[in-house]
């Protein structure tokens, strides 16, 4: 290696009895990109939190160009040319991008600000490195993408030479986070360092050129990519060997739901258009598409908490009027939203009670919320879901992804729904959490539940689906059987080209 | 009809809309800039009685009338730091700590009040500020009297208006307070302290809030009395929504809700007898609400306001 940048010298780090941290030391050179791999837990963040000055490690020093950093000081390390981009963005959505990335960068009792200056240095870097973004609109009115943009370009603003991003496409869509990797190897090759902490092992054999991996705290290794692959990172990284479960051959049963030319109008656009799709008992059909195109919708149509504008919904055999939410759960439609933080968990709210919430008159008693039996039913999902880091009574906020995801999986399977509704259903979750939500979905489709999967992940449709449809600008393309494709294929069908295709059966 | 347009054609009018708008306007950007940085101040009633009294009492006993605003001011910081204590430092919530900041800075003013000035059958007054009389604008016809015969407070804080509305929009301060009140935690990330950020607007503001009642015992009126702000304080809460929290546009609402309180003044003189006269107290108060209904809908509020912010957390 070249000129070495960054040295992070055996940094260790405890919280009360967990060290987060232990005697991990970790070298940067120039126009490197490092990936930081590890399951949720492994103290990705908090190393990264040490370099930037958030956190005081117990031993250790951090060094950026062969100075120490003092530590403790994020000032410091801002100044020596650390950037870091949170996976919570750091952003006031009120304010323009300029104003976003201008804050704290002149001196407070200067009588005016040079925001011809600020302007031109923004537009520059963004020319230069190719994070299109209007300096004047509203940060609030940019997608979650484009934020990102902002964030790396705030880095960047303040002279960042070392960029570190904290698991950069937890929020983005596969689109998004293909045009972002596109950028930091560019961005690499401009001669900045980067650093990518993440559990994602496609990302991080395609960007890399290093990979470092923790787990529980140490490092157990670092690799070149092209000296690995990705089963012995995802073995490194859960410490056993993870194999994500296969799907066995089944004969569906009856048809279950029938959706047929439905439109949902709102806000004056059709959200769906003229849809059609048939899902039979035991099988797992899969709508793949890029989100954004109407799976929120969809979603949602089915939940009970949107109606239709035209078609008809059958349901059982019976069609009728649109479905609430109410009809929805009584009628044994389970539903994992995409959203689990906003939708399907209140994460000031117990465990217990984020099990019962939607089923609160099987749990009352004379009026009374039922707490002994609420408990018991959060305890049967604990225990059957493997749902780890939590006691019934404790906060759901506390949980990690994986962990919350099995909770809500095991609160709708638990009693066997006849529908499983899975929006995403592996979004932003680690390789171990990955194979154990997959299983759970074959395992209820074996028993016979009609699974409805909503997902942008090539990999995951096709390893879970029986049949798919494509998805794109409210339109559902016409189903294919999973033998019958290639990853190629359904790209085409996610791009809209079905034409001529007819239903599968 | 006749009647309407002698009322909104008369010199007077004008020059009584300045006056009653004067105490709005200085404690509505002192409410507008503590809550650009995401603090709620509701000590603003209370903050204000306790500028009134203080004012009063240091001309009363021989100061000078800007020595008087300057006492206020003061004294408006100094609620304005127990605010801070309690609500930044110690994160409180805002409504509760500002409406405990009220109820105790008025009966702490009445209270010094009345240790310092013994009852008398009419209450003692001082001598307040005069009219400046600007040379060529003051003689102008209708303009002059209309525009031109305020006391220096007024256009204090006309010009206030003006310069904090270029400070928030235009200097690296502001944008610092506009961060810290959408979100601290950004503002931290880029190197600032919004605790500090937080004190300063607090404190800024509540002197701003003390000079606003001080007005009404130094230019307005020449005593003080304990109910004497009359709930503009809340009015002031109001007009910050009502101005988008911005400076130059509650200018403007201050100056409009004056205008309906005085044009009803004379209403009730010309309508004497025909409808009972509190219809027309009402007046202002009504079209405040429906103006606000129209306004605010499009506002938008400071992301973070009453929000506590602790270092670390999210």
């Amino acid at each position: 290696m070249t000129d070495i940048v960054l040295d992070i010298r055996n940094v260790s780090k405890r919280f009360g009895d967990n060290l987060a941290n232990d005697d991990i030391s970790l070298s940067l050179g120039k126009g490197e990109i490092a990936a930081l791999l590890g399951e949720n837990g492994a103290g990705k963040t908090t190393l990264m939190s040490i370099l930037f000055g958030h956190y005081v490690p117990d031993t250790g020093s951090v060094s950026v160009m062969g100075q120490t950093l003092p530590p403790g000081k994020p000032r410091a390390a801002i100044r020596a040319g650390v950037g870091m981009v949170h996976q919570h963005f750091s952003l006031a959505p009120n304010l323009t991008v300029l104003e976003n990335v201008m804050t704290g960068t002149e001196s407070l009792w200067s009588f005016g600000s040079n925001v011809s200056a600020g302007r031109k240095k923004l537009i520059e870097i963004s020319q230069r490195f190719g994070l299109k973004v209007d300096p004047d609109a509203r940060l609030g009115d940019l997608s979650v993408g484009e934020q990102q943009r902002v964030e790396i370009l705030k880095a960047l603003y303040n002279d960042a030479r070392i960029l570190v991003l904290d698991e950069p496409t937890a929020v983005l869509t596969k689109l998004e986070a293909e045009t972002l990797f596109s950028t930091l190897k560019d961005m690499a090759r401009q001669g900045l360092s980067l650093i990518f902490i993440s559990h994602k092992l496609d990302e991080v054999m395609a960007t890399a050129d290093r990979i470092v991996v923790l787990r529980g705290g140490r490092q157990v290794a670092e690799r070149k990519v092209g000296d690995t692959s990705k089963a012995e990172l995802a073995e490194l990284m859960v410490g056993r060997k993870v194999t994500r479960p296969v799907r066995e051959a089944s004969t569906p049963g009856e048809v279950v739901l029938e959706a047929a030319g439905i439109t949902v109008r709102s806000g004056g656009v059709d959200r769906l258009k003229a849809i059609d799709f048939r899902l039979r008992a035991g099988e797992v059909l899969g709508i793949i598409g890029v989100s954004g195109n109407g799976q929120a919708v969809l979603a949602q149509l089915l939940s009970g908490t949107i109606g239709r504008s035209a078609g008809d919904l059958v349901l059982f055999g019976k069609g009728g009027g649109d479905l609430t939410v109410a009809d929805a759960v009584s009628s044994g439609i389970g539903r994992i939203p995409e959203d689990r933080n906003r939708d399907g968990a209140i994460g000031e709210m117990a465990i217990w009670e984020n099990a019962v919430l939607e089923r609160l008159p099987e749990f009352s008693k004379g009026g009374l919320v039922d707490r002994k039996a609420g408990i018991a039913f959060a305890t049967r999902i604990i225990e059957g879901f493997d749902v780890r880091g939590g006691s019934p009574t404790s906060r759901i906020r506390l949980l990690s992804g994986g962990n919350m995801q099995k909770l809500i999986l095991g609160r709708n399977l638990i009693e066997h729904p006849k529908i499983l509704l899975a929006a995403q259903p592996a979004r932003g979750l680690d390789e171990g959490a990955v194979a154990a939500v997959h299983e759970r979905i074959l395992e209820a489709r074996k028993a016979g539940t009609a699974v409805l999967l909503i997902s942008e992940d090539l990999d995951e449709v096709m390893a879970l689906a029986d049949r798919i449809q494509a998805i794109v600008g409210g339109r559902l393309s016409p189903s294919v059987n999973a033998e019958d494709v290639d990853a190629q294929r359904l790209g085409l069908m996610m791009a809209g080209e079905w034409e001529g295709a007819t239903d599968a059966v | 009809m006749s009647a309407l347009f002698d009322i909104l054609a008369s010199a007077g009018l004008w020059a009584a809309v300045l006056r009653i708008a004067t105490p709005l306007i200085l404690a509505t950007l002192g409410a507008l800039i503590s809550e650009r940085a995401g603090v709620l101040n509701l000590g603003i009633e209370g903050i204000m009685t306790f500028g009134a009294m203080s004012g009063w009492l240091a001309v009363f006993n021989g100061a000078d009338l800007w020595v008087g605003l300057l006492v206020a001011a003061l004294g408006g910081a100094m609620f304005g730091l127990l605010h801070s204590v309690l609500t930044v430092t110690l994160g409180l919530s805002q409504h509760v700590s500002g409406l405990g900041v009220t109820l105790f800075a008025s009966s702490f003013a009445y209270y010094v009040f009345r240790l310092m000035v013994p009852v008398a059958g009419t209450p003692p007054t001082i001598e307040p500020f005069r009219p400046l009389n600007i040379p060529a604008l003051s003689d102008l016809p209708f303009f002059g009297p209309a525009f031109f015969t305020q006391t220096a407070p007024t256009y204090l804080a006309i010009g206030l208006a003006i310069a904090l509305a270029y400070l928030i929009a235009r200097t690296p301060v502001g944008l610092a307070i506009r961060m810290t009140g959408e979100n601290p935690h950004a503002a931290e990330a880029q190197g600032l302290n919004p605790m500090a950020i937080r004190y300063g607007a607090v404190i800024f503001g509540s002197a701003l809030m003390g000079v606003g009642g001080a007005f009404l015992t130094l230019s307005a009126f020449n005593s003080f009395f304990p109910t004497m702000v009359q709930g503009r304080g809340w009015i002031c809460i109001a007009l910050v929504v009502f101005a988008s929290w911005k400076p130059e546009r509650a200018l403007l609402g201050a100056i409009l809700f004056a205008l309906f309180d005085a044009f009803q003044l004379r209403l009730q003189t010309v309508l004497s007898g025909v409808v009972p006269y509190q219809i027309f107290l009402m007046i202002p108060y009504l079209l405040s609400i429906a103006a606000l209904a129209v306004m605010a809908r499009r506002a938008r509020v400071p992301q973070a306001l009453m929000q506590p912010y602790r270092r670390g957390e999210r």
